[in-house]
């Protein structure tokens, strides 16, 4: 009996340790007292749901991140097993900073980057804006259809386009203007046509959110400019702007945090060889040379720089974004 | 979603410019503007329809614009009649929806318990998924990995390791916190499990999200191009994605034409073989359209709904 006794009161304490640690649950949970029990009764089912979830996010997230060893050991083909492979310090890194097409590789990144956002980041807030001024109720919704259509295009379906549309001799754009302007197949050309096409394809899908951001910005503020006497560019100037500014400033954020990453499929789809100079971008380089030639321990130092300079300039960004009275993503 | 609806009705009808039927000149110039931009977004949608309907002589003259000429359907005929293409199509499609079911039951299984303000550790779940959005391994070591899981130049590989998105796990969370408390809490009272909340109330409330989510996992699957290129080598070729199948044939005709034009002539490359071109990128990209005018209505609200959330 006093065996029993204490057996109790050693499950007692720590019954009463356990709720301790789960306090907010038992205070908050709407039923099943405040015991570890009840609460794990009335939330396992929430547990396993998380389960696969959580796998996935270790196996196919995190568990990439121990493979990055392949970036600072000296990773070849014959030893098989990443992990028997000597830490090397960063010659990996050396080694990848002197191949002939890396420099390259980061200035064409960065330039197509820096053009998309220059030319490409204004394009969604200026249709925004505007498709909130047409009054045409039906004309605006077809429109909306009509412009959200080539995101649900695929890269591979546009460069097949692009080979119609735009080739030097018979592309139909070239036939209409009555020249022969080599789109696809001169450097700077091909440059150009690789930023409309990305404006062509997103651009429209791109105003969704700023639509969104401008349906929610409070209409008194609309009444008021006109009781001030504001004209319709006024009131965009000094209302809709402004409102919308946090959703750019996020976005930009966002944009700036992946100047050194490229998609992979945009690029690689629109690449021939007359511009392969002007082409080659990092993801297509750390496929050709990692996955195409095996060179996996100078390429997963290339994607590790990649991903260290992204995780930088996201945090500078978002740093100056603050300084600037912004929001910011955190 | 209610609510949303009336947000942006308002929003039409008189956001600006006061009362909604005054019309000035401004008006009509958008209007232009807007007949412009739906012009230089459809153009090349439809020559390319053109294309794949008109015949060989047309087609080398380069006298189809946006009207396909000397109708017919002669290469829709050989691409069905060819086996490679037929069975792509087929994989496809079943890939999608494999896919898509996967992801939105992992999708859902994630935002669901998130939702749970007292839940332990939920905090840390969120910060943990939310770090994968700002760094990431790299391909080397993602291919690597699925080297070692011996996933390679399997079906697996086209499901499983981008079946989640954090985007829209966020998305999908941020609708279902819209649904108002008092249900969840009045459905525990009843004794109900959350399981039984998740099934019975939050997913029958959910419809826009759940359009939404599934159209964006179909989209990024039927387009899908990258993963297939990288994973699945060329023996593998009945789990080649119609998009692989596509760019190897434009690979194909480019070199062909170029052979052409350096003076390797022979092969009648005008013709027949463009309108064939033509109308595989049609085969490629219609099933994925045809999906997006049935979602349409539900996901304005859906994806306003993150986007104004988060």
């Amino acid at each position: 009996m006093s065996a029993m006794d204490s057996r109790f009161s050693a499950d007692h304490q720590k019954h009463t340790l356990w709720a301790r640690l789960f306090k907010r649950g038992r205070d908050k949970g709407p039923k099943g007292g405040g015991s570890v029990g009840g609460y794990l009764k009335r939330t396992w089912m929430l547990y396993l749901m998380l389960v696969l979830p959580a796998a996935f996010f270790i196996i196919f997230r995190y568990i990439p991140m121990t493979f990055m060893w392949a970036a600072f050991s000296d990773f070849t083909i014959f030893e098989p097993r990443l992990f028997d492979n000597a830490w090397v310090g960063l010659d990996n890194f050396r080694h990848a900073f002197t191949q002939h097409d890396f420099l390259p590789a980061v200035r064409n990144t960065l330039l197509l980057n820096f053009l998309d956002l220059i030319l490409g980041f204004p394009m969604p807030i200026i249709l925004a804006i505007l498709l909130n001024e047409l009054k045409f109720r039906k004309f605006k919704r077809f429109t909306q259809t009509v412009l959200y259509m080539p995101h649900f295009i695929s890269w591979v379906v546009v460069s097949g386009m692009a080979v119609q549309l735009l080739a030097t001799h018979f592309g139909l754009i070239n036939l209409f203007l009555g020249t022969n302007i080599p789109f696809m197949t001169n450097g700077n050309h091909w440059v150009f046509s690789y930023v409309m096409m990305g404006i062509w394809k997103s651009a429209g899908w791109g105003t969704i959110i700023y639509l969104a951001a401008i349906a929610g910005i409070n209409q008194e503020l609309y009444e008021a400019a006109e009781v001030d006497g504001a004209n319709r560019f006024q009131k965009i100037i000094h209302v809709t702007i402004p409102c919308i500014m946090p959703t750019m400033v996020i976005l930009l954020i966002l944009t700036m945090g992946s100047m050194m990453g490229i998609e992979f499929d945009r690029p690689w789809v629109l690449r021939n060889p007359a511009v392969a100079d002007q082409a080659d971008v990092l993801s297509t380089f750390i496929y050709r040379r990692g996955i195409l030639n095996f060179q996996y321990s100078m390429t997963a130092a290339v994607g590790a720089f990649q991903s260290g300079i992204n995780v930088i300039l996201l945090v500078t960004a978002n740093m100056i974004a603050k300084k600037a009275g912004e929001r910011g993503i955190w | 979603m209610v609510v949303t609806e009336k947000k942006f009705k308002d929003n039409d009808g008189h956001s600006l410019g006061g009362p909604r039927n005054k019309k000035t000149i401004m008006d009509y110039v958008l209007v232009l503007f807007f007949i412009g931009m739906v012009f230089i977004t459809f153009a090349p949608m439809l020559n390319i329809l053109a294309r794949s309907l008109s015949d060989a002589t047309a087609l080398s003259l380069n006298e189809v614009g946006l009207l396909p000429v000397g109708f017919h359907l002669d290469a829709y005929r050989m691409i069905f009649r060819d086996s490679a293409y037929t069975q792509s199509l087929w994989f496809t499609t079943y890939l999608t929806a494999t896919a898509v079911i996967v992801s939105m039951t992992l999708t859902i299984s994630t935002a669901f318990p998130l939702t749970y303000d007292n839940l332990k550790g939920r905090k840390l779940f969120s910060i943990f998924m939310i770090l994968t959005m700002y760094f990431s391994a790299g391909l080397i070591p993602f291919f690597l990995l699925l080297r070692d899981l011996n996933l390679l130049n399997t079906f697996l590989v086209l499901v499983i390791p981008n079946a989640l998105s954090v985007f829209n796990i966020i998305v999908m969370r941020a609708f279902f916190f819209t649904i108002p408390i008092s249900l969840k809490e009045a459905a525990e009272v009843e004794g109900a499990n959350p399981f039984q909340i998740l099934v019975k109330i939050y997913l029958p409330l959910s419809t826009p999200v759940l359009a939404t989510l599934t159209l964006f996992y179909a989209v990024g699957r039927w387009n899908g191009f990258a993963d297939a290129l990288m994973f699945i080598d060329s023996a593998h070729s009945h789990l080649h994605p119609i998009q692989l199948l596509l760019w190897r044939l434009l690979q194909a005709q480019t070199n062909i034409e170029a052979a052409a034009m350096e003076g390797f002539a022979g092969t009648d490359w005008g013709g027949l073989t463009e309108s064939l071109r033509a109308a595989t990128i049609i085969i490629a990209t219609v099933p994925i359209l045809l999906l997006y005018p049935w979602l349409q209505r539900y996901f304005i609200s859906g994806v306003t709904l993150g986007a104004v959330k988060e």
